[in-house]
Parts: structure tokens; sequence; C-alpha cells
């Protein structure tokens, strides 16, 4: 009943300790996506060498003794980027003891620095993997405050070196949940907001010195939004409403070197001039299309490819705690460019949209989420077209190595292929 | 309008037979007034008044047709009048003059989607607490409330299921906070003033029922019973050997007073209301089986039951539906063993499979959950034809909650209940083009008014766009 395509479940410590040589393969006969906006290449070869790609495209020359992989003609592509998950934080969600994503009674807010928390090992991890995600932000959201504390970039890698880079963002809640969390309004959110810079600002003048007797964030909060005002640490706003998108352009004339990027954004094709003029990037909820709060009322699923046709730097961000249904999503918004009077993607731009798109979102663009040459040798290979959904993954390699596929849930798959028991208890099966 | 009625006189045997006979017992022993409003009271108070829109004979032509009863058909032709399925066939099923001839060629035909685990209404869009009307939270049984007095008939959600998913029918459930939540209602996916004027003509109730974390969660944390899994089952075998007592007592003619909860209940022994139950773990699963036999009732389906797939032959056994998404896993201990082969699984066992949604997001892509769940059998050998995958959005959904002689499946006679789609509904890029319920064309993507805008929407920002 094991797939016949799995990699056997290769010791961890294998991988873990690749030498060099293993970092290196080709895949070619490919379907190949770059990841870069276009639709496939037939018959393509990616080359990967030293855990980076050297080339992508339809004419590639393999090296003499570089491991090569005949694809056979399926899909290979970059691996999927997911800019807005909690992976690593927690095992099972309403487990509250193993639930790091939530922080709402610590003292503490804008400091907190998930990268700290993050368990490489845990099985949401393990499963994003498999379904293809090899790149993602991890995104600190619960606390007690607007800010949500520093997030981190992690790899999806089968190794301990979850963490890319540690405090890549700041993350602020500046909608509905923001307003409750900072006392009511949203009012009260923005002076909260400029309150938090403003005292950033200050500590950054004198980084040791005293500071005045009437401050609201501690010392440490304060000094995790220095990078922020000055533009060294992006900072994530979700909001979901026009106007407040519109407010949260509109914190550029205060603090012009804030560098946002946009989470949510559900009425954003109601502000999308303004969003393309800004060129902030926007990350996406996709699909979303009810009303289901007072703040996104002008919810609509075609909100994705409305901002990308008004030049919207948009790609798709948060897909609840199941990162790998990146796919489906982006291969709905290509399903709603045949309905009438709906805007969705081209595939090219969909693929995009889960790979390269939150990458650049990310300033990782360069690093990875595309196959072009010196990005991260990240390739994943299915078994048919990756945005359709009774599509699968085969292999998966990042930064040139291959992973283990095996988990938990391919575990229980395969002990109960069939469910009666046999001279002994399925405790014995495995 | 013949329709309106052939379908009244149609819907009053139906209603006979489901409401009826709940065992006004012969023998009348005691004829004083309090027995006897205890016994002869109305029992399909709130009735629906749903009457099919007016149609046109409709002939679609030329589509791969899914009729959910596991048949595929190329290059089909089927025919609505009089708000039913009249026929259905291949290219040479000749069409008879006056009918409206659409060409289908290329697109798909499959029977009205069929969604047996909603909230629409009951937990409606806005998700705000004053719109939060589907867990009576109080008490841990509270088979007397009715899902039907919470559904709000504007909930937004019901246009985009319509729209994106093609949903033509749909159960409205209590949540999962009791034991025992309450009455079900299934609802014809069609907007009106009135929760009545939803209600799907014939359908049996359902009865609402939770195991697992939830009911011991809620009421555990409020220091009363249940507090944990054996607690679930104390209270729930102590309601039903009052519940036997009550329908003893009412067959005997001896109820000096009504009890709604005990009416429900009995309802149930009768197997006039069907019994819907939330559950994830198989060993619990396993479990109610037992206390059903225990008891004398029938499970009609396990709701989520992530670990089916670990008992697919006492599923099989006791022909018991499992209602399930195709994926979800991991959000709770509970779901913890959820694996996306769960419906590949049960199907290679010869259980009966429906995907659910629970969700007014994936209640619009029922279609793709299947896919998904095909494609995960397919990897693992178990290769599922298209046909047999649309069953579980359409007649397996339609016999789990008692309607499956009326829709679900393009068999002549039916109610015209169908969608039409873009392409292979299997596929991720396919989306309903139009959809026909009881013949009526109440959704059209080609036209931009045949949408549904419910009042709450209407002055707000994107009132009537594509959704």
């Amino acid at each position: 009943m094991k797939r016949a395509h799995l990699i056997s479940a290769a010791p961890l410590a294998l991988l873990v300790a690749a030498p060099a040589f293993a970092q290196s393969v080709a895949i070619t006969h490919a379907k190949l996506v770059i990841g870069d906006g276009n639709g496939p290449i037939d018959n393509g070869t990616v080359l990967i060498q030293s855990g980076k790609v050297v080339a992508a495209g339809a004419s590639v020359a393999v090296p003499a003794g570089v491991r090569t992989i005949d694809a056979g003609g399926k899909w290979v592509t970059p691996g999927l980027v997911v800019a807005v998950t909690d992976l690593g934080l927690v095992d099972v969600g309403a487990v509250e003891e193993s639930n790091d994503s939530d922080a709402d009674k610590s003292p503490f807010s804008a400091a907190l620095d998930v990268s700290a928390a993050i368990n490489p090992d845990d099985l949401p991890i393990q499963v994003s993997r498999a379904g293809g995600v090899t790149r993602a932000a991890v995104a600190p959201i619960g606390t007690n405050s607007i800010f949500g504390g520093q997030g981190a970039i992690i790899d999806l890698g089968a190794d301990p070196d979850a963490v890319t880079v540690p405090r890549a963002f700041q993350y602020v809640e500046l909608g509905e949940t923001g307003a409750r969390r900072a006392g009511g309004s949203r009012a009260a959110t923005y002076a909260v907001l400029f309150n938090a810079l403003a005292e950033a600002k200050e500590l950054t003048l004198a980084p040791a010195g005293p500071r005045r007797d009437d401050v609201l964030l501690t010392r440490r909060d304060a000094a995790a939004l220095i990078p922020v005002v000055s533009g060294k640490q992006p900072l994530y706003v979700h909001v979901e409403r026009a106007s407040d998108i519109r407010m949260v352009l509109g914190l550029k004339r205060e603090f012009p070197l804030l560098q946002l990027v946009i989470v949510g954004a559900a009425e954003g094709w109601m502000v999308a001039a303004e969003l393309a003029k800004s060129g902030v990037p926007v990350l996406a909820t996709p699909l979303t299309d009810l009303p289901n709060s007072f703040e996104q009322l002008g919810s609509t699923q075609s909100n994705v490819g409305r901002m990308k046709a008004a030049g919207v730097k948009v790609s798709l961000g948060d897909f609840g705690d199941q990162p790998r249904y990146a796919p489906q999503y982006a291969g709905n918004l290509v399903g709603l460019a045949k309905v009438p009077r709906a805007s969705g993607l081209t595939w090219g731009q969909a693929f995009a949209a889960i790979s390269s798109g939150p990458a650049e979102a990310l300033g990782m663009g360069e690093r990875f989420g595309s196959l072009r040459p010196g990005r991260a040798g990240d390739v994943v290979i299915w078994d048919g077209d990756p945005l359709e959904v009774s599509s699968g993954v085969t292999r998966v390699f990042i930064d040139g190595i291959e992973q283990p596929l095996s988990n938990h849930q391919t575990r229980l798959r395969d002990r109960y292929g069939s469910p009666g028991e046999g001279d002994l208890p399925k405790a014995y099966e495995w | 309008m013949g329709s309106r009625f052939a379908r009244g006189a149609a819907l009053a045997v139906v209603l006979a037979g489901v409401c009826g006979g709940a065992g006004l017992a012969k023998d009348k022993k005691d004829n004083s007034p309090a027995v006897i409003a205890a016994r002869d009271f109305d029992k399909n108070p709130y009735p629906s008044t749903y009457r099919a829109y007016p149609g046109v004979p409709t002939a679609l032509i030329g589509a791969t047709v899914f009729d959910g009863e596991g048949n595929r058909i190329e290059r089909g032709t089927l025919l609505l009048i009089d708000g039913k399925v009249s026929a259905v066939g291949g290219p040479d099923l000749p069409v008879p003059d006056g009918y409206t001839r659409i060409d289908a060629t290329g697109k798909f035909v499959t029977p009205g989607i069929i969604d047996i685990h909603s909230h629409l209404g009951v937990y409606p869009s806005p998700a705000i607490e004053a719109n939060s009307d589907g867990n009576e939270a109080t008490a841990p049984t509270t088979p007397e409330v009715w899902a039907e007095h919470s559904v709000w008939p504007q909930d937004p959600g019901f246009s985009r299921a319509m729209a994106n998913g093609g949903i033509t029918t749909l159960e409205i459930l209590p949540g999962s906070a009791n034991l025992m939540g309450g009455r079900s209602v299934v609802l014809k996916n069609v907007y009106s003033r009135t929760v009545q004027g939803m209600k799907f003509p014939g359908a049996p109730y359902g009865l609402k029922m939770a195991c697992g974390e939830n009911p011991k969660r809620v009421y555990g944390s409020k220091g009363r019973m249940p507090s944990t899994r054996m607690g679930n089952f104390a209270v729930d075998r102590a309601t039903w050997i009052k519940a036997r007592e009550y329908r003893a007592k009412r067959d005997a003619g001896k109820l000096e007073t009504r009890d709604l909860a005990m009416e429900t209940l009995a309802g149930v022994l009768d197997g006039s209301i069907l019994v819907q139950n939330h559950c994830y773990r198989a060993d619990e699963m396993a479990q109610v089986l037992d206390m059903a036999r225990e008891f004398g009732y029938h499970v009609s389906a396990f709701h989520h039951a992530v670990e089916a797939y670990k008992i697919g032959d006492l599923l099989k056994a006791s022909d018991t539906c499992a209602a399930i998404w195709s994926d979800w896993w991991g959000f709770k201990m509970e779901a913890y063993d959820g694996i996306p082969e769960n419906a590949g699984l049960l199907y290679k066992a010869g259980a009966c499979v429906v995907i659910h949604s629970d969700d007014e997001n994936g209640i619009q892509r029922l279609n793709q959950e299947a896919a998904k769940a095909q494609g995960d059998a397919r990897r693992i050998g178990i290769d599922i034809p298209d046909a047999v995958v649309i069953k579980w959005l359409t007649l397996n959904g339609a016999k789990a909650i008692g309607v499956d002689k009326l829709t679900g499946s393009l068999v002549a006679g039916k109610m015209g209940d169908v969608v039409l789609w873009n392409g292979n509904p299997l596929s991720v890029y396919s989306r309903p083009e139009k959809v026909w319920v009881d013949g009526a064309l109440m959704f059209d993507s080609a036209n931009r008014k045949h949408r549904a805008v419910s009042d709450f929407e209407l002055g707000q920002p994107g009132e009537g766009d594509v959704k």
C-alpha cells in the first residue's frame, strides 16, 4: 500500500549530514515552471548545484557526474512559499499546551521573537512539506497588544536549522482586532501605534539612556520597533477594510521609512489604484467572498484578480492553518478567470502568487521562490498540474536535498489500507 | 404552473409518511383533555411554504452527465419539465417540441449538490455575536430546540453556496456543544422572506448529536456533567432511557403533558427523525453504534468522522454514512489522526461516503473536496470513477438526510435540481454556469441580475458583485 514514488523514510541523520554533492541534482524532461509568472516550459531541465539553482529552462546542459532525475514529463516547480503561517508554533491548534501561536498573557508584545519557539520537527511542518511547501514566514499574531511580535522566515527541511531569517518582520493588527486590543476603537489603535513608533524613535536617539516617565511600552518592546521605524524590518499590517487600507498607506507620511506589507486586504479591490501607486506588497487572503465582518462587506473572490489587473504587487497570504492548500486557492483564481465578470489570474500569475510573489513580499525574492539562477534549490515534482486539486506531490527538494515525505498521516494510511485486524492487533503493524 | 399543483399533491403524501403515524395508539385508555392534548398535537407546526418557482421546459444537450447514481453519460441529454427531471439519456434521446434547448457541449451536468452539514443561517455572515444562534449551550441535551427557529434566511452565505458550489439542498444543523443539540432542518437553497419558505418539502427532521471533546469541554468547564467521555455516554444513555419510557407511555395513550425534548427523541426511536452524529474518533463511533443498538435507533451518518477509515467495515455493516471533509486535520486532538485518504479507504471498504462542509467557505467547493479525496485515493491505488465520486456530493447525502427519493440524482420524476458546470466539476478550474432548483433557473453566471442578493447586502459595497 505504500506509494511507490515515496522515497523511503531515510534516517534523518543521513539527510542532515548530507555532503555537498548531495545538494547537486538535475531534473530533466520536466514540464518546468520557473515561478516567475510565466507558464510551464515543456521538456525543461533544472540544474541545482551546491544547493542552488544554476540554470532552468528548455536547453540546459547537465554537467557530467551530476545526479539526474528523469521527470518523464511530470510537472516540476519551485517549492511553494507561504507568507502567513503558524508553522512550527503549533502541534494541535486546540491543545493549548502545544500551541505557541498565541501569547495574550505575556507582558511583552513587539519584543516577542517567534524564532525561539519554532519546532522544526512538528507535524504541521512535515505535512506541509509533503504538500510541496518549502518556505514559510511564521507570523505571530496573538498578544494582548496590536503588536504580535517578530516573525521569522523558515525552510521546511527535515533538519534542525529551520530558521532562515529570525526577526524578519513585525506584525501589527490595525483593523477590528487591533481596535479591540487597543482599547475598543480604531482611534485607540492609531494612538497606540503612533505612540509606539514614537517611543521607538526616541529610543533610537538614546538607546541606553533614561526614558520619559510616561512611556507605555516596555523598553524591550520599544527597542523591537526600532528596526521598523528605521525601515530595516518590514511591518506586516493586517487590515481588511478599504478605509483601513487607506489609513495604512497614509502612515508613510508620518513614518516615511516604514516598509509596509499589507496582510488580508479583503476590500483591496476598492482601493486598488492607491495600492498599486504605493508599491506596497499585499498578501491577500484568497477566495474570501462573504461579509464575514463589517470590515469586509465588499469581499469578493475577484479581489486578487482585480488588484493584479490594477498593478498591485499582490500574492496569496493566509490559508488558515493549512499552507498546503495554497495550490488549490491559486487554482481557483485561474478558474475564476473563466467566470463572466469575475477577475482571476493566469496560470503563471497564480503559481507566482504562491512562490516568487510571497518571496518578494518577504524581501527574499533573490533567495528563493523561483527557479531563476541563484535561488535556493527548492524543487517539487508533481504527479499532475500542481494547481489541480486531484494532483499530488511526488518528490520535494530543499536546498537541493531530497526530503522525506513520510509522516504520521502516511503511516496511518499505510496501516489502515484495510481496516480489519489480523493475527496480531494493528498496533503491531508498523 | 401545473408543477405547483403536482408538487403539492406529492408533498401531502410525503408529509403524511414523515409526520403522521408517530404512534397514535389505537388502544386509547384515557381520553381526558390533557392526554388528548399531549397526544394529538400538530406534528408539523411550522410547515414548509416553499413552492417551486416557475420554470420552462428545458433540454440540456450534449453535456457529460453524471447522474448522481454513479453513471456517466457522454453527450447526454437531460430534460426538465414541470419542476422535475423527465428524462435523461444519450445523444439519441429525442427533445420534444416546446423545450428551451441549451447547448451544453463540452460542459458537465450533475444533480444539485447537497451539503448535509451546514450552519448557514444559524451561524451566518457576518459572524457576530448578535447572529450566533447555532448552539443552545446551556444544557448538555437540548433535543427540544429546532435549528429552523435560529435560521436567518438572509444569510449571504446561501447565495455563494449556489453560485460557486452548485448547492441546491442543505441540512442546517445545530452546533456540537451539546450531546443532543436539537433538530436539524433541511432547506432548499432558495432565498425566502421566511424560513418556512426555504424548508424542503417532505424532508424528515434530523437530530444533531455529538460525542467527544466538545460536550465534555463545554459542560466540564462549567463544573457540570459531562466532563469526560464516559460522562458523555452516561448522559446520553440516561436520556435515551427517559425517551423510551416516554414513548412507551405515548404508545399506551398515557401522556398527560407535552415534552418537546421527548417528542424529538421519540421521533428518533420511531425512525422518523434521523440521527446526524458529530463524532471524530473511530473508537467512539463504535461505542455510539452500540448505544444505538442498546436503545433501538439508527445513526444515519457520522459527521466529520476523521477516523472513519479505521472502521469502514463497521460503518458498512450498520449502514451508517461517514460525512467527512476531504483532509481537515490536526486542529484539535480528536482530529489528529485525520488523513486525506479517509474517503478512498471508506469507499474501498464499501461504506457510504458523503463529503460535507461544516463551513461557509467549504460549502462553495464541495466538488473540489471530493476531487482531492479522489486524487489521494488514486495515489494509493484506489481508482474511483468521476461519476461515483459525484455520488458523494449528491445521492449519498440525500440518503443520509432522507430525501433520496425526491432529489440527489437525475432520474425521471425526481426534483429538477441540476447544475450545469463549465467544465468537469472535479477540476479546480470549473464553476457552476447555471443552477436549477425544481426546474427553475435560480443562478445564471451569464446574466448579471440572475443571482440572489440577500437583504443584508443591498446598498453595501459590492452589492450584486460576482462573489
